[in-house]
């Protein structure tokens, strides 16, 4: 299908993009890669008065690294932050994620801010940012502000982002020292959605497990340290606790399962891993 | 630049390396306007969603869905779709020679959304081997070939220019 009419601009810098945003708030939709938003608009899922596209601000295209985090700015394309991660390994959860984050072809346009503003519960960028405790930085014409991704996610679809916001950047923490990172995944085909996707995350004071595609946003839970039937017991009270749902792919109890069953090999080889590093 | 929903508004771009322009409302996808506008139908649309991978082109040497790029947002890009491969000699380039050699497509619909993801991963990829085609090939839906013969097909075409680029 095609899209319904909107006005478009192309902004050129930051500035530009949050005084429009406080001129028309929730009637403009900012467009980046619109490899969410153009296949929303085109199925007519939503709408939109006015599109503003900020893919071409140099100032938001920028990967960097300062201290123990790594800084994404709103334009930079999910491809591009794949070869960074890929080449120097600086995030290795990201580097793991990347084959399963749709195809080839879309992380050619789509933006890694721009999966994280659509907060699909299912998607892979939501699912590291919350599992590694990264930050999403908003910024408006009345001001800037930091939020924790636990914060951010708020729901299906949902986040804290207020109207006339854009999400400047994302960070992400770098890899720590003794730690060991896993993500698997179960899908119809790959690249598709997740029915359950884990990202896993073990060191020798914790233990944290990230689970897609089953709750209504990214949920992170910590777990027991030390493998064994503890592991099991808390991944059973997680499975029930994320409200799993059947839908036209997947069974609820299904979905439980594999949280369960990948869960517990997961956690098993990261902390075998770790403990022979 | 604000560019108004019921107006047409004139834009150009490089369409196989040559300049062409064409007009459209904001709402345009790139994949009708260059089938429409600038007459290059071997841009297929199937899903419109960029599921299927039909609609793939280049844009600035990157694969990517024409369905869900707006017409204006390449305004001014370097533009590349199948009819650019074989253009001026009227023969095949390498990689269309060994999809016919292969038998790499039936109907054909699917073929030039994958040729296009083809040169651009051909270019950027070192030593490909099936895992890393197949992943590839994953962003496309073929309901003919069951993809066998498109993977030995693409990796020929890699093996041919590891060859190449080892005896230079």
């Amino acid at each position: 299908m095609k899209p319904a009419p909107f006005d478009y601009i192309r902004a050129d810098s930051t500035e530009e993009v949050v005084q429009l945003l406080s001129e028309y708030g929730e009637d403009a939709r900012i467009l980046a890669g619109g490899q969410s938003l153009m296949a929303a608009l085109n199925m007519r899922l939503t709408q939109a008065r006015v599109l503003i596209d900020i893919s071409r601000i140099e100032a938001l295209s920028g990967i960097s690294v300062s201290g123990n985090t790594l800084t994404v700015g709103a334009a930079v394309t999910q491809a591009a932050l794949e070869k960074v991660v890929r080449d120097d390994n600086c995030v290795p959860l990201l580097a793991l994620a990347f084959p399963h984050l749709g195809h080839f072809q879309t992380r050619n346009r789509g933006t890694v801010c721009g999966s994280i503003a659509y907060a699909d519960a299912s998607a892979e960028l939501p699912l590291c940012l919350a599992t590694l405790g990264g930050i999403v930085r908003l910024r408006s014409r009345r001001r800037r502000r930091t939020l924790a991704a636990r914060e951010f996610f708020r729901g299906v679809l949902t986040t804290a982002r207020e109207a006339d916001e854009l999400i400047e950047s994302v960070q992400f923490p770098l890899a720590a020292a003794r730690t060991r990172y896993g993500f698997e995944e179960v899908s119809m085909r790959h690249g598709d959605f997740a029915l359950v996707a884990l990202a896993g995350m073990v060191s020798h004071s914790e233990t944290r497990l990230g689970v897609g595609g089953v709750a209504d946003r990214p949920w992170v839970e910590a777990l027991p340290c030390n493998g064994g039937a503890g592991l099991e017991d808390a991944l059973e009270r997680l499975a029930w606790q994320l409200g799993a749902r059947d839908d036209q792919h997947a069974s609820a109890r299904y979905r439980r399962h594999l949280v369960r069953h990948m869960g517990k090999a997961l956690i098993t080889r990261l902390v075998i891993e770790n403990a022979g590093q | 630049m604000k560019l108004l929903r019921h107006e047409r508004h004139t834009l150009t771009l490089l369409l196989n390396g040559t300049q062409r322009s064409g007009t459209c409302e904001p709402r345009t996808l790139l994949s009708d306007f260059l089938r429409y506008e600038l007459g290059a139908t071997g841009v297929h649309v199937g899903c419109e969603h960029g599921v299927c991978g039909a609609c793939t082109i280049t844009i600035d040497g990157v694969a990517q869905r024409s369905c869900l790029t707006l017409a204006v947002a390449a305004d001014g890009r370097d533009v590349r779709t199948v009819e650019g491969l074989a253009r001026d000699s009227g023969k095949l380039s390498a990689l269309q020679a060994a999809f016919r050699r292969h038998h790499a497509l039936q109907c054909g619909f699917c073929t030039p959304g994958i040729l296009m993801s083809c040169v651009d991963f051909l270019s950027r990829a070192r030593s490909p081997g099936e895992t890393e085609v197949r992943e590839m090939l994953s962003g496309h839906l073929c309901r003919c070939t069951g993809y066998t013969n498109i993977v030995a097909a693409v990796l020929e075409v890699a093996a041919q220019q590891t060859g190449e680029a080892s005896d230079a």
